[in-house]
């Protein structure tokens, strides 16, 4: 047990928690019985809470151990997390402000209300809601690994379900208070999360690399580590064959993370473009620090840091491997204050997620299917009680099963989310596509990406299914008909997925469109997708209906 | 009635397309040469951080001041404030 590593922990932890009670008083409304209020924070968060929330629920406490032990175990294919979040703001900076006009003027909560808006169908919005409520939960476990991962390293490292004690207690706090306060609490709390990661990697970055001989070195240790290996995939640069993974992993990923409903919740949030915009420019501090961070994956390199075993899986758990490496070469308090940033960053998007989540079931499930006439009192009451059951699944599921599983329905999820592309961001600028051609897309990108993922296996052979998302052009296959027989080039199966998924709208579109079949009725005005914070066309906060 | 344009275009837009130059591999997928021991590959992706800031303040900063209703200021009809207060 680490004691010193503990008791910092324990206090910063302390602290946050404290915090998270107490925003529920911080910038209060009227009421906390509405959905603008509890999920949304009151639509008003200015430039500087905008960044702190977006910037602490977009780069996670899962990215900060998983991407370092990418780095670690593959080399440069870890690295794509920087390209990726370096294109996601050009690509996101006009779609989303008109994202929020749209919904600010007709008080929208989550993309699924938009979609449902845009087409005036609940079944193509309950479609968009699943699937964002799919991807998301598994996306909250593994705040879980992240977290975790911490705890062991600590010295919590316990066995069997006793093991994940630890665990259970710190999501237990945060499940209370994000009942209490909603989003204000990580809007709060996400002051502390930031301050605490900047502060830590800015310090590991500069120190560490030096105690061992500097980039040069550290470098040369990397590629002769990796050219003992008998991967033919890993090492310091690029191969010829998994370079278009590369490429479209990271634009895939910047598609589609604004598709998650966590992440639109924070735009949502915010009081107007102009903030929005701001943050676009200000918010790839963050991608900066991820890119840094990344390279840490070979600082452990040098350093040999080893990964600990997992005593509840009985694996050696590669995300241990920044937590091992800041123990092992930091001072015991600074150890600590290293451990809380991660785990205080494990806890800001955890309960973004889950709100978002919330949101989802409650708007486009509850309110749709189950109470009609719910009044927004009770739609809060639903969310604050989806909030309680999707924070405890998510628990269930690292404790019940394998932590491996969450990892893999990750993946999974990328890839689903990404399949909302045509329903969500597309419409943004057009109604070209018809209802039954975003359905029909949405049904053939989803069951074509599932069965190319099915079919991937891990690069040591053990796993035979689900094992990554890096699929080689040769076993890309349409009905049994190869047509890039033969080639070793990887590409991420989420672009070839939606690729499909665009190909089969247009033309079930065209059909549709030809055969005159009813498209729906658009609530949305062209020009409500320019609406701005001063204009007297927005839709007032926490509104009775 | 009639609408007010969907779309608005700024020629500054152009400048969000130049980050996704980054994603052509074979230009930078070298070791030499390296700063502070950095190989190529590495510094080269971490200058386009401030290369995006650049292109994203640039269209922030050359777009902001334009009316929500281009061309025609005020013309806003009592019927689309009606709509609005509805």
């Amino acid at each position: 047990m680490q004691w010193t590593e503990l008791v910092v922990f324990s206090f910063l932890f302390l602290l946050v928690t404290v915090m998270g009670f107490f925003a529920a008083r911080w910038q209060r409304g009227d009421t906390l019985d509405h959905l603008d209020e509890w999920g949304l924070g009151g639509r008003k968060f200015g430039s500087w809470i905008t960044w702190f929330l977006v910037g602490g629920d977009l780069y996670t406490a899962y990215t900060f151990v998983a991407v370092p032990a990418l780095v670690f175990g593959a080399g440069a294919t870890g690295f794509f997390a920087l390209p990726y979040t370096v294109i996601l703001y050009p690509i996101v900076f006009l779609p989303l402000v008109r994202m929020w006009s749209v919904s600010r003027v007709h008080g929208y909560v989550t993309p699924a209300d938009f979609v449902k808006g845009r087409y005036g169908s609940h079944w193509l919005a309950l479609i968009i809601a699943i699937t964002g409520i799919v991807a998301t939960m598994p996306y909250i476990a593994l705040q879980l690994v992240g977290l975790e991962a911490v705890l062991r390293s600590m010295g919590l490292n316990g066995s069997g379900i006793l093991g994940h004690a630890p665990l259970f207690v710190a999501f237990v706090i945060l499940a209370l208070y994000t009942y209490q306060s909603g989003l204000r609490a990580p809007a709060l709390i996400a002051f502390v999360k930031d301050i605490l990661i900047y502060a830590v990697i800015l310090v590991a970055v500069i120190y560490l690399p030096s105690k061992f001989g500097g980039w040069g070195e550290i470098f040369n240790d990397a590629q002769a580590k990796f050219d003992a290996t008998p991967s033919k995939t890993d090492g310091i640069l690029l191969t010829a064959n998994n370079q278009l993974q590369y490429a479209t992993l990271a634009l895939g990923s910047a598609l589609a993370l604004f598709l998650y409903p966590h992440s639109l919740t924070g735009i949502l949030a915010s009081r107007g473009r102009n903030v929005i915009k701001r943050n676009m420019v200000a918010l790839p501090a963050y991608s900066l620090l991820l890119g840094l961070l990344a390279l840490l994956g070979y600082v452990a390199i040098s350093a040999g840091t080893k990964p600990i075993v997992n005593q509840a899986t009985g694996r050696p758990d590669t995300n241990t491997i920044v937590p091992e490496l800041f123990g092992a070469n930091f001072p015991s308090w600074f150890a600590g204050i290293a451990f809380a940033a991660i785990g205080i960053g494990a806890l800001v998007p955890a309960a973004i997620m889950s709100i978002a989540a919330a949101n989802l079931w409650t708007r486009n499930v509850y309110k749709e299917y189950i109470r009609k006439h719910a009044t927004p009192a009770q739609e809060a009451k639903q969310a604050k009680l989806a909030s309680l059951v999707v924070k405890f699944g998510a628990v269930a599921f690292i404790v019940f099963i394998d932590p491996q599983f969450s990892i893999d329905l990750q993946l999974i999820g990328g890839v689903m989310i990404l399949q909302t592309l045509p329903s969500v961001a597309i419409a943004l600028y057009t109604r070209w596509f018809h209802i039954w051609g975003l359905v029909a897309g949405w049904f053939a990108g989803m069951g074509y990406g599932m069965y190319l993922l099915y079919n991937i296996p891990s690069a040591d052979g053990k796993r035979p299914h689900f094992a990554g998302s890096a699929l080689a052009l040769d076993k890309l296959s349409l009905f049994g008909w190869h047509p890039f027989s033969g080639s070793a080039t990887q590409i991420y199966v989420g672009a070839v997925a939606v690729v499909l998924n665009l190909l089969v709208a247009v033309v079930v579109t065209l059909i549709a469109k030809r055969t005159h079949v009813f498209n729906g009725t658009d609530q949305t005005d062209p020009s409500d997708y320019h609406v701005d914070e001063d204009s007297d066309r927005v839709k007032p906060v926490a509104a009775p209906h | 009635m009639d609408r007010t344009r969907s779309l608005r275009w700024s020629n500054w837009n152009v400048l969000l397309l130049v980050p996704l130059l980054m994603l052509i591999t074979p230009w930078f997928n070298f070791d030499q040469p390296r700063l502070f021991g950095l190989p190529f590959f590495y510094w080269y992706q971490f200058v386009f951080v401030p290369v995006g800031v650049l292109c994203v303040g640039l269209v922030y900063v050359k777009t902001k001041d334009e009316p929500a209703v281009k061309g025609k200021p005020d013309k806003l009809g009592v019927d689309d404030l009606d709509e609005g207060a509805k």
